[in-house]
């Protein structure tokens, strides 16, 4: 909303503060002022003046050659190359030395010969948007009235010293999209009162009635329809002052029917309909629901195809309107137009809103209709508009208004006691205070003791509860003056629970071991939906995605960060590790919320130690990862219950890649990216891991007990086995741990051998044997017969001879 | 045999002062103080001497001995130190090489800062709540006081999947779900982030996908007071004691009263420049009365119980405090921008006491 500073001053006395003093105590107290603009502020030397002659200029086929008195005696002369201008027009001169919009200075000059003594401007000159100028002067000079005084300040003559408040309105706030709402306002935080229009009509002797008659199909859409009809109108340009007013509040005046209309829907917030009644081609107007397919071609001449879900006002036959955001270019107002059938309207909200929608129309009414207008103000506004019809376009309005009325408005009632009010608050505000702030807001109130009784008026319909009015109560009170508390009722102990403990502890154990955090979308592509999914789910589309990169919502983390390795290698960050800790989206079926389980993934390529001057560079590989992982696992306590298997993983390595199990189910794998992989994403070797967090921090574990430090001496035995190269370590491992028994500490693989000294086909795997007993020393022949049974069970199960 | 004894004596003394090592020390001590030894020597042939001379060569005798004891004693000593000098100067080392880099990565400065606001309002008792991300239409707009039609709908264009479900546009409704929970009895304090999306082209300050933080009191007599002081606490830990807040009223469905809090701009404390648009005050959160349909829908009875809510956005403030300016930079994840992050963020503060905090904004002991 744009609010005129000076037209604000004839609802409101505002002569005591400054536009930027108004502007901070209205943002202050509850709108936000988004600006100020002064448009005149930046500009000088721009006076009248009255075209005497204007002949073409000799050395050009467009420019013009105009003597202007500018009220300095001898006339000047200028050159304008405007195709309207002429002699005998008051005009815009800005005087050699002249500021005009966009800061440009005007200088004496020459012109193809021709001295010029300055410019005539046109309104976009002076910085006024191209889209708010009269259309008759939008591609040339504006035309001041013919009684302008020549020499006289152009810039106070159009307003332009003016300032306009940009008012940022929340949707509770639709009170405020009229200039009495804002005087209101303006009232309340002021302290001052609000002055209204005085409306008077002059008898006419004739009836509306017998000129028109109003139905309602719907009255549920069109609670209050009222019309009122003017005779004997004569259509002109709108006088100086209301076209100044529309377009610093930013709509284009059209003729003097319109702007009245448009200037009572920014006085009132009231939208109003001016149609030719003659050209409504019957003597009725009935409001209805569209018929499907029914048609209209609306002002902006554009055609527009109905449902029932529209509202129309016809004339009994033809739709002439789309009822609240558009007039039917059937009934416009033109300049022959000499009767006027004036329509002031309450239409519901949602109506309106699915029309302005549907047709993608948002016009200064609808976005009114939408956030709710006063009911109360429809025929306030009608009459006021009527009044000014006929002082300015002449003509004769006819007695009495055509009404059709369903509108039942409650009236609504709010009582607050002072002591809640403190107690809500947390201020002390005494039964004074509470009084002074509702008188400022104008709401009347009775008070009884520490209670009152408030009637809102329908101009606030935003208030309809007490926490309603505490609010009013603590703007105006000032927000800043409520005291600082701390909430003093019973304790809470409050802290992470133990998923969100440990998650935090598998980004620090991550970062420990140099990984960064990375925060991918979790939209994707149709394409990248599908790669390295841990669980299969028919694609979550959105309805309307913005793009086919995120249209989809993600089944893994993996995509996204390959996709930032590939953006960090185009950039020659060769060296990347990333993980990320997100939710996946399971599909649960249509219309139903996807299973949400939230993902840990992993990516590192190049280089994972880099110290080049001790000799020491690593490059990441499949162990650098898994180790990592067997770090997170062992801080988390359960490294004892997981199993890596060789897998086959859409995407990934076949030969470098494991699932990762825990409890003996799936939770995710680690392995290399697959190369035809790495080409779609442009990466190469490239390490990945991901599993389901959820399945890793909801299993149980122990809680942490130190064990005793052994007093007694352990035995170690190595052991280099020769099996055959698809035996894995883990399977001899666990064949080890099985005949070891309880005298069996740890097995730790020292050595893999594969190559020449060992037959083809086969390879060696050494181990150290550890044998504990925590009680006592062992004996050489106990370890022996256990060892023994170690190595027999290696050989029965696994084939495995002694290397020699 | 006195002379024989000073003879040995000054012999012993120069061989010690000749030695160059432990060894050639070592030698002088068997020659001179082993059972062979010339000292040990003269002594067996005490026999010879007479009762009153055999004293005072014992005396001379222990006296010569104790003397190459002590002389050997300190010459070894300084062989000793000499050695190490020598080893110690041949393992000098260049101390201005790098050392060994042990590799450590770094939380995402959004979690930075999620995990610092965690932090404060777990010592202030709040727990921390989280919720699906795909949200039903009930929970996101309705149970917040949005019903379908609601104006305020068209303030955040939703990501729809069908008309009913949503991604969320706010991490609001694990407010809703969370007071569903506690089935009508508080307190309730609570912490909820998260990420949530909206239709916005992205660019410099706009993200489809965005994270947020809000909090949730609701219990018997929580008062609007209660939420300023707040607030005021949580401006000055995260953005610095010297920070001022001031409270604008606003509008959000689901709070009444609704407010909106500035804080001081801190690269011209207050005078006004480019960043905070001349205004010396920076927007940094929406809060609010928690609505009385708010509390009905989710099961709590308004007349008995009050709540209040704040949010906000996390990119915001890491941009804030970080000095980021295009908010892309927290989802591209290029690891020169990550690694940044690496450092700790702990304000130099003479008084970092949550305590501190408390008497300084006056809230302990202003009743
Ligand atoms: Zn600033």
């Amino acid at each position: 909303m744009l609010v005129s500073y000076k037209w604000l001053g004839s609802y409101v006395d505002v002569s005591d503060v400054t536009p930027e003093e108004l502007a901070e105590k209205i943002t202050r107290t509850g709108i936000e002022v988004e600006g100020i603009e002064q448009k005149g502020a930046t500009m000088k030397n721009i006076v009248v003046g009255h075209v005497l002659t204007c002949i073409d200029h000799p050395n050009s086929d467009h420019l013009h050659l105009c003597q202007v008195d500018i009220g300095e005696g001898e006339p000047v002369q200028i050159i304008c190359g405007a195709p309207n201008v002429a002699a005998g027009q008051k005009v815009i001169v800005a005087k050699p030395g002249a500021r005009i919009g966009g800061n440009v200075k005007i200088k004496k000059g020459k012109i193809r010969g021709e001295i010029s003594n300055g410019m005539i401007c046109s309104l976009q000159e002076l910085g006024i948007e191209g889209k708010v100028v009269p259309k008759e002067y939008a591609d040339g000079i504006y035309v001041l009235p013919e009684d302008a005084k020549v020499g006289s300040d152009a810039l106070a003559l159009l307003n332009m010293d003016d300032s306009v408040l940009e008012l940022s309105l929340t949707p509770n706030r639709a009170d405020c999209m009229s200039m009495i709402g804002v005087a209101y306002e303006t009232a309340a935080i002021l302290g001052k009162k609000v002055k209204l229009p005085k409306i008077t009509l002059a008898p006419s002797g004739e009836k509306a009635s017998d000129y028109i008659s109003v139905k309602v199909d719907t009255p549920e859409d069109a609670p209050l329809y009222t019309a009122k009809v003017i005779k004997n109108v004569k259509i002109g340009p709108s006088p100086l002052w209301l076209q100044t007013k529309l377009m610093a509040a930013g709509i284009r005046p059209h003729n003097n029917v319109v702007d009245v209309t448009n200037f009572i829907l920014l006085e009132y917030g009231q939208p109003l309909h001016a149609f030719d009644y003659n050209r409504l081609g019957s003597k009725e107007i009935l409001v209805r629901r569209a018929k499907v397919g029914e048609k209209i071609i609306t002002l902006d001449d554009a055609e527009r195809t109905l449902t029932s879900e529209h509202l129309v006002i016809t004339n009994g036959q033809e739709p002439v309107a789309l009822a609240g955001v558009m007039g039917g270019a059937n009934s416009e107002v033109t300049n022959d137009t000499s009767t006027i059938l004036l329509e002031s309207a309450y239409f519901d909200s949602h109506v309106i809103r699915k029309a302005s929608k549907d047709h993608g129309l948002r016009s200064e009414a609808s976005s009114r209709y939408e956030k709710g207008i006063d009911p109360l103000r429809v025929r306030e506004a009608s009459e006021r508009a009527c009044a000014l019809i006929a002082e300015i376009a002449g003509g004769e309005v006819l007695d009495g208004m055509v009404v059709h009325e369903t509108l039942n408005i409650e009236p609504v009632t709010v009582t607050i006691e002072r002591a809640k009010v403190n107690q809500f608050l947390g201020t002390n505000l005494s039964v004074e205070t509470v009084a002074n702030i509702l008188a400022r807001l104008q709401f009347p109130y009775k008070q009884d003791g520490d209670a009152f009784v408030v009637d809102i008026p329908s101009r606030r319909w935003d208030i309809t509860i007490k926490e309603d009015l505490y609010e009013e109560i603590a703007r105006l009170y000032g927000y800043d003056n409520i005291p600082k508390t701390l909430p003093d009722g019973a304790q809470t102990a409050g802290g992470l629970t133990p998923y969100q403990k440990k998650r935090r502890i598998v980004r620090e154990i991550l970062e420990g071991a140099g990984l960064n955090q990375a925060v991918t979308y979790s939209l994707t592509s149709e394409e990248k939906f599908a790669h390295f999914t841990l669980e299969k789910s028919a694609p979550i589309k959105l309805a309307m995605p913005m793009s086919e990169e995120h249209a989809i919502l993600r089944l893994s983390l993996l995509p996204h960060l390959l996709d930032a390795v590939a953006y960090n290698k185009a950039r020659k960050n060769d060296h990347v590790a990333l993980f990320e800790t997100g939710a996946v989206f399971i599909s649960q079926g249509e219309n139903i919320q996807p299973k949400e389980r939230e993902h840990l993934a992993g990516v590192m390529t190049g280089l994972y130690v880099n110290h080049p001057w001790q000799g020491e560079k690593r490059v990441v590989d499949f162990y650098v990862v898994k180790g990592i992982l067997e770090a997170l696992f062992e801080k988390l306590q359960v490294h004892s219950r997981i199993r890596y298997e060789k897998a086959n993983i859409d995407g990934m390595h076949p030969g470098q890649t494991a699932t990762i199990l825990l409890n003996d189910e799936t939770i995710g794998f680690v392995g290399k990216i697959h190369p035809n992989m790495e080409k779609q994403y442009d990466v190469k070797n490239v390490f990945a891991f991901e599993l389901d967090l959820e399945q890793l921090l909801n299993t149980e574990t122990a809680p942490l007990a130190y064990e005793a430090i052994p007093r007694f001496p352990s035995i170690s035995r190595d052991i280099a086995l020769i099996v055959d190269k698809e035996k894995s370590a883990g399977e001899l491992e666990q064949i080890i741990t099985e005949a070891g028994g309880k005298l069996l500490k740890e097995v730790k693989v020292f050595d893999v051998y594969q190559g020449d000294k060992v037959e083809a086909g086969k390879k060696s795997v050494a181990f150290t044997l550890t044998y504990l007993d925590p009680e006592r020393t062992l004996t050489d022949d106990e370890v022996t017969k256990v060892h023994e049974k170690v190595l027999a069970a290696l050989h029965e199960k696994a084939g495995a001879e002694l290397r020699k | 045999m006195k002379e024989r004894l000073q003879e040995l004596r000054q012999e012993a003394l120069k061989k010690i002062s000749q030695a160059t090592d432990l060894k050639q020390l070592n030698d002088v001590r068997v020659a001179y103080l082993g059972k062979k030894g010339p000292i040990t020597e003269v002594l067996r042939g005490m026999g010879s001497l007479s009762a009153e001379e055999r004293p005072v060569i014992g005396a001379l005798a222990n006296e010569v001995r104790e003397e190459i004891s002590t002389q050997l004693e300190a010459k070894k000593a300084e062989l000793e130190e000499e050695a190490i000098q020598k080893k110690l100067a041949e393992e000098s080392i260049d101390v201005t090489l790098p050392g060994r880099p042990v590799n450590h990565g770094s939380h995402h400065p959004l979690t930075k800062v999620i995990q610092e606001i965690e932090d404060l309002f777990i010592g202030l008792g709040y727990s921390i709540a989280e919720g699906p991300e795909v949200e039903t239409d009930y929970y996101n707009f309705e149970a917040l006081n949005l019903p379908k039609d609601h104006p305020a709908r068209d303030m955040q264009d939703s990501f729809y999947i069908t008309e009913e479900i949503l991604l969320r546009t706010q991490t609001s409704p694990v407010q809703a779900r969370t007071m569903e929970k506690f089935k009508g009895k508080g307190p309730i304090k609570i912490i909820c982030p998260g990420k949530v999306y909206r239709r916005d082209n992205d660019d410099a300050t706009h993200s489809h996908q965005f994270m947020q933080i809000e909090g949730l009191v609701v219990d018997e007599n929580i008062r609007m007071s209660d939420l300023v002081g707040t607030l005021e606490i949580f401006a000055k830990k995260i953005f610095g004691e010297e920070r001022e807040i001031r409270l604008r009223p606003s509008f959000f469905p689901f709070t009444e009263p609704s407010v909106e809090m500035d804080i001081t701009c801190k690269i011209c404390s207050g005078e006004g420049c480019p960043v905070c648009k001349g205004t010396g005050w920076i927007e940094i959160l929406g809060a609010g009365m928690v609505h009385p349909n708010v509390l009905r829908m989710s099961g709590f009875d308004p007349e008995k119980y009050t709540g209040f809510a704040f949010g906000m956005g996390p990119e915001r403030i890491a941009m804030l405090k970080y000095g980021v300016d295009d908010i892309r930079n927290f989802y591209i994840n290029d690891v020169r921008f990550l690694k940044q992050f690496f450092a700790a963020d702990i304000p130099v503060s003479t008084e970092s006491s949550t305590n501190a905090v408390f008497e300084q904004s006056g809230i302990l002991g202003s009743e």
